[in-house]
């Protein structure tokens, strides 16, 4: 029997073409299997996963964490209507909390609270644009070269150890004076994230050289699955818990990298908001004033805190063998 | 084995000219001309500035600028600094100090990750696990600036434990706080890391099979889970250790270690094509070998893996 | 302490590191101790020199300070900035034009070799020579002969014995033998020119010091300088050797200072700023300076020509709250400027003229802005470029945060990520910048002179704004060719009085020199450069 034919009527419903579906003679036997599966409703890994993260309270808390944190980055002025940045007086210089100021003021005279709110939209940005940068290549460089092997592998493999070669500083350097005119959220992100992929691609490569020996994976390729499938299907979301636990933590990283960035002064103008900004100025008065430095790191905190409480939860819910433990 | 390791080292070519080609170009692209900030403030003639381009090559398209370093190197002349140095002796005065940072680096954050990762994984959701999160989420709140300035100033002015800045030579003990503060960055991820994969392996098969069986705990922790679960924290390690030989840029300028991280900043601000691009090939055929090491110990981790087919 | 790490930024010794002088104030202000040790060695900060160790290749402060210990030249500069002799025994002349200058007898480099007129000839002949590219080739260009296009020799030097030389300018220059302290116009001994990229890696001087062995520069780590006994000038060492130890940042070597394991610094880092004299207590020295610094708005602007542009510059100008600024920002290591040059030299003037357009004043500055709009609109972000590698940003922010309160307008800084990006953007006439831009200058020697005529003379090299007023051409003409002193520095200050008007640059601040010592170390006095009087420091 040919592979095509194998995983339609295994996988999903009907193909379209045919309302009554009738299968060849010589798969008879296994018609009888095939129509009880095409009638219910089909077991999806993602679907599972849904149903048990939706009875975790974890994952409603952490849920609602970056759902806030969204809200914030896209509605700013519906939690201060204080300017950021257009009424900064020097003679409030590292001044403490007052009414109006709740959190106080910056070396330049700026309220906290106003750039901290401002500034959630720009980091959470850079956050988000890296990591979909890093793991999209990633787990396409990976994934390839850990499944397929040979000079696959090698080919790829080797494109990811030059990229990975390049120092990201001077990749940043390189990308911000290029772009000197055109500086902006996607610009450091692709700083960033452009060089940083072939570690979540490595990973992945080496979880997926484990997971591809094992029985579930023999036992499809057995079944005469496509080797295509088998990684989509099987392989990969059965190595993905490790890329998640990165991706979490590189969310932060990518939002702290952005501060090194300015502190090496390739990263954001100060007109542009951001934590990381306002982490890199304050560092200046770490010793005489450190809040002003601790107030965006507690937001960088609280929001990756979320997400890796998110991830968590993702993870477990896409491990069929630790749903079970429960 | 020997015909796969021999053709790994056999892609280092292509490697080694896709790297110097692209950072070459990297540093050909940058705009700015690296003779005008050698005079400052001050506006030097356009004669003289005409003739130190020439001096080094840099009045040359790209591709010749390329090719004449890349003749140099296979004549052994890895070309010369702005300050007149041959880049081979700068080469060989800092590899070895970035080498003794990293791998001190390295130690630490292998050590004091996997051990917390691994009891994190065990005691999910437990008081150790949770505390591990929230020192986790510290560090990696926090720039390595800030990290390591409060270090400097904590243990090296305020209560005098370890030397401010690393000393001539940059003996071993000198470089123990710095390679503690480039170990926090990674810390929190080879946690995550260490904990995800524990917890996984905890639930596999032949971990319950081993409780059955009624072998001991001290047995089935280091042998069936921890052996298990190393694969992704030996790469993630791995790519760490090439972070860790170019990336400790602002970490050795706190602590003035005369390492590769600082050179090779200022060679890249300074735009000396010869100098970063030999640096960063030293350090991507270094690269290499460590992932073609820890491609082999993935054999000894988890013997269903086999590369000789 | 940016501009250390990145290097660029410390370049040039005209660049903004801070500079200068002390007056008369005793840096250290301590006396000097019975226990002091003559055998006890400096260990202090620098950074490692850009290029060889050769005089006329060196303008930063890296390999400055290093050159300036290993070699002497025909006078130095005491505290003040005034110049003694040195190598030389006089320098004399009647037109201001042709020097003769005697050199002091029985004077050698290290090596025994005799230091006589052709040293310094043909250093200087070496110095200026277009294929040699010295990074300082233009400090010989007022001597006749000069060429920066072509090869041709000083035909104004001619050794008339072997103790004496003469000099001719191409036109007169009073303050021709101020600028012979400055380390291009050192000797060389005859060895060097065999081969100058040896000699630059292990040169022979005849200054104080000299280097400790033939491996004393360990490239990125340190340098070792051990006092030079045949040196018998007025700087003689009063201690047993100097360090320098080469710092990636001042951050590393303030916190080397707090733990005692250096001596000397001569820069405090932006960190430290508002600690350093508590953490210091005496041992803290800040004291004013003569790096002068400011934003220049190019002729090229668009709103910043003729009347309107006058008007809009004395606007931004009276938008700034300089002292707020230097108080907050720079927690007091800034004096607001008052002029165009430096406190710390003969004939700055507080009192100038017309000089109150460099005083904060909200409301003139709103009518002056609001007749140039009447003139033709303002529209768009009023912008200051600046190197983000350097440690500028803060002072931008606060200057554009000053301007936007003041006028209502947007206004920001706009940083490029490297220096030689900066540079690049600032020197290129083909394509001038349309913004304001950071400017900052720090004199080689100590003139009103250097301060003025490089910067807004027409077409002078560092005249990045492209500013050109006849009238003030004329005064910088009239003044060189002054006999009297006081005749110059009058010249120069009717000058400034026109810049006053005409703006091509804003004025801001004159930077302080800030640095410290550490215990048991004395006679920590700064040089009028900024650079600490090396030779005169003491150890218990």
């Amino acid at each position: 029997m040919s592979n095509d034919l194998t995983e339609r009527t295994v996988g999903e419903a009907s193909p379209p073409s045919s309302n009554h579906f009738v299968a060849p003679l010589e798969e008879t036997p296994l018609v009888a299997i095939d129509v009880v599966k095409v009638a219910e409703k089909p077991s999806n890994l993602w679907i599972d996963a849904w149903r048990d993260a939706r009875r975790r309270p974890i994952f409603w808390i952490s849920g609602a964490l970056i759902l806030l944190v969204c809200v914030v980055a896209l509605f700013p002025w519906l939690f201060t209507n204080v300017p950021p940045n257009n009424d900064c007086q020097l003679i409030n210089s590292n001044g403490g909390p007052t009414s109006g100021h709740i959190l106080g003021f910056t070396k330049q005279g700026c309220d906290v609270y106003s750039r901290i709110i401002n500034g959630t939209s720009t980091s959470l940005a850079v956050g988000i644009i890296v990591i979909v940068l890093t793991t999209f290549l990633g787990i396409i460089f990976g994934a390839f070269a850990g499944f397929y092997g040979g000079a696959t592998d090698a080919f790829l493999s080797r494109i990811g150890d030059i990229f990975f070669s390049i120092p990201y500083i001077l990749a940043a350097v390189v990308i911000m004076s290029v772009l000197v005119n055109y500086r902006s959220v996607w610009t450091i992100s692709l700083a960033i994230g452009l060089f940083a992929w072939p570690a979540t691609a490595r990973v992945l490569r080496a979880e997926i050289l484990r997971v591809k020996n094992s029985d579930f994976v023999m036992a499809s390729e057995a079944l005469g699955v496509s080797s295509l499938r088998i990684l989509l299907r099987h392989v990969l979301p059965n190595s993905i818990a490790p890329v998640i636990a990165i991706t979490t933590i590189s969310l932060a990283a990518a939002i702290v990298a952005e501060a090194t960035l300015s502190f090496l002064g390739v990263g954001l103008g100060s007109s542009i908001m951001s934590w990381g900004n306002d982490i890199n100025q304050a560092q200046r008065d770490l010793r005489t004033n450190p809040q002003t430095l601790i107030y965006p790191s507690l937001a960088l905190s609280i929001t990756v805190f979320a997400f890796i409480l998110m991830g968590e939860v993702i993870r477990d819910a896409l491990d069929p063998k630790a749903r079970a433990l429960r | 084995m020997a015909g796969y390791i021999l053709r790994r080292l056999l892609q280092a070519i292509p490697v080694f000219f896709g790297t110097t080609f692209l950072i070459y170009f990297m540093v050909f692209a940058m705009p700015g001309d690296p003779i005008l900030a050698l005079f400052g403030d001050k506006t030097p003639s356009p004669a003289l500035v005409a003739q130190l381009r020439a001096q080094y090559h840099l009045d040359q398209p790209f591709i010749v600028q390329y090719f004449i370093y890349i003749g140099g190197i296979f004549q052994g002349n890895f070309g010369m600094s702005y300050s007149g140095q041959p880049v081979s002796e700068i080469l060989l005065r800092t590899f070895p100090v970035t080498l003794r940072l990293a791998v001190l680096a390295l130690f630490f954050e292998t050590v004091f990750g996997i051990l917390v990762g691994l009891i994190s994984g065990l005691r999910k959701g437990k008081l150790f696990d949770g505390s591990s999160l929230v020192v986790s989420l510290i560090l990696i709140s926090l720039p390595i600036f800030v990290i390591a300035f409060v270090a400097q100033y904590v243990f090296g002015v305020q209560l005098g434990w370890a030397r401010t800045t690393v000393g001539p030579g940059a003996p071993i003990q000198d470089l123990i706080l710095p390679a503690l503060v480039l170990a926090s960055i990674s810390f929190a991820q080879i946690v995550r890391l260490t904990r995800s994969s524990v917890i996984e392996t905890s639930s596999l098969d032949f971990v319950r099979t081993a409780y059955g069986k009624g072998l001991s705990r001290n047995r089935i922790v280091p042998v069936h889970i921890l052996r298990n679960s190393l694969i992704p924290v030996v790469t993630y390690l791995a790519t760490d250790f090439g972070v860790l030989l170019v990336g400790a840029t602002v970490t050795e300028g706190i602590f003035n270690v005369p390492g590769v991280g600082n050179t090779l900043y200022q060679a890249i601000i300074r735009s000396e094509g010869p100098t970063v691009v030999s640096f960063v090939t030293v350090m991507v055929l270094l690269y290499l070998v460590v992932n073609l090491i820890v491609d082999l110990l993935y054999g000894l981790l988890d013997p269903r893996i086999r590369y000789v087919k | 302490m940016r501009k250390n790490r990145i290097g660029v930024g410390v370049v040039a010794l005209a660049a903004a590191s801070a500079l200068v002088l002390t007056g008369c104030a005793s840096g250290g202000g301590s006396t000097p101790t019975s226990s002091a040790n003559l055998s006890a060695v400096i260990t202090t900060n620098g950074s490692e020199p850009q290029n060889p160790l050769i005089p006329t290749n060196t303008n930063e402060t890296g390999g400055g300070k290093i050159v300036d210990s290993i070699f002497a030249g025909l006078v130095y500069y005491d505290a003040t900035g005034k110049p003694i002799n040195d190598m030389a025994d006089s320098i004399t002349t009647t037109d201001s034009q042709t020097y003769t200058i005697k050199i002091k007898p029985n004077q050698t480099f290290s090596d025994g070799e005799a230091v006589d007129a052709k040293s310094f000839v043909d250093a200087w002949q070496y110095g200026a020579l277009f294929s040699n590219a010295q990074v300082n080739q233009s400090f010989f260009a007022p001597i006749e002969g000069f060429s920066d296009t072509v090869d041709s020799p000083l035909t104004g030097l001619t050794v008339v014995d072997p103790t004496t030389f003469t000099v001719k300018l191409n036109a007169p220059q009073s303050d021709f033998p101020l600028q012979l302290g400055y380390t291009a116009f050192d000797p060389l001994p005859a060895n060097a020119f065999a081969d100058m990229t040896a000699f630059g890696q292990n040169p022979i001087g005849n200054g104080p010091y000299k280097l400790a062995s033939s491996s004393a520069w360990q490239h990125n780590v340190q340098i070792d300088l051990v006092p030079n006994a045949t040196y018998t000038g007025g700087r003689k060492a009063q201690n047993g050797g100097l360090t320098f130890k080469f710092y990636a940042s001042s951050d590393a070597a303030y916190s080397d200072l707090q733990a005692n394991n250096v001596d000397v610094i001569d820069e405090i880092p932006d960190s430290a700023i508002s600690t350093f004299t508590s953490d210091l207590g005496d041992r803290a020295i800040n004291q004013p300076s003569a790096v002068f610094q400011s934003f220049t708005i190019g002729v090229a602007a668009p709103h910043f020509q003729g009347q309107e542009g006058q008007l809009r510059r004395q606007a931004l100008s009276e938008a700034i709250d300089r002292p707020t600024i230097t108080k907050v920002i720079f927690d007091g290591t800034r004096t607001p400027a008052t002029d165009f040059t430096s406190p710390v030299l003969d004939g700055y003037s507080n009192s100038l003229s017309g000089n109150s357009v460099l005083t904060y004043n909200a409301d003139d500055a709103k009518k002056l802005w609001a007749e140039a709009n009447a003139i033709s609109p303002w529209s768009g972000t009023f912008q200051i470029a600046y190197n983000a590698d350097g440690p500028h940003q803060a002072w931008v922010d606060a200057v554009s945060n000053s301007i936007k309160n003041v006028l209502g307008i947007d206004a920001a800084g706009s940083p490029t990520p490297t220096f030689a990006q900066f540079r690049t953007l600032v020197t290129d006439t083909a394509n001038p910048i349309q913004t304001g831009f950071r400017t900052g200058w720090q004199a080689d020697y100590p003139a009103l002179s250097d301060f003025l005529v490089p910067l807004y003379q027409t077409g002078a090299s560092s005249n990045d704004g492209h500013y050109t007023n006849p009238a003030v051409d004329a005064l910088f003409t009239k003044a060189a060719s002054e006999t009297s002193t006081d005749a110059a520095i009058k010249d120069y200050q009717d000058a400034q009085v026109i810049l006053l008007k005409d703006l091509p640059a804003i004025p801001l601040w004159y930077s302080n020199v800030t640095g410290g010592f550490a215990q048991g170390v004395s006679n920590v006095q700064f040089g009028w450069n900024s650079v600490p009087l090396y030779y005169a420091i003491t150890k218990s």
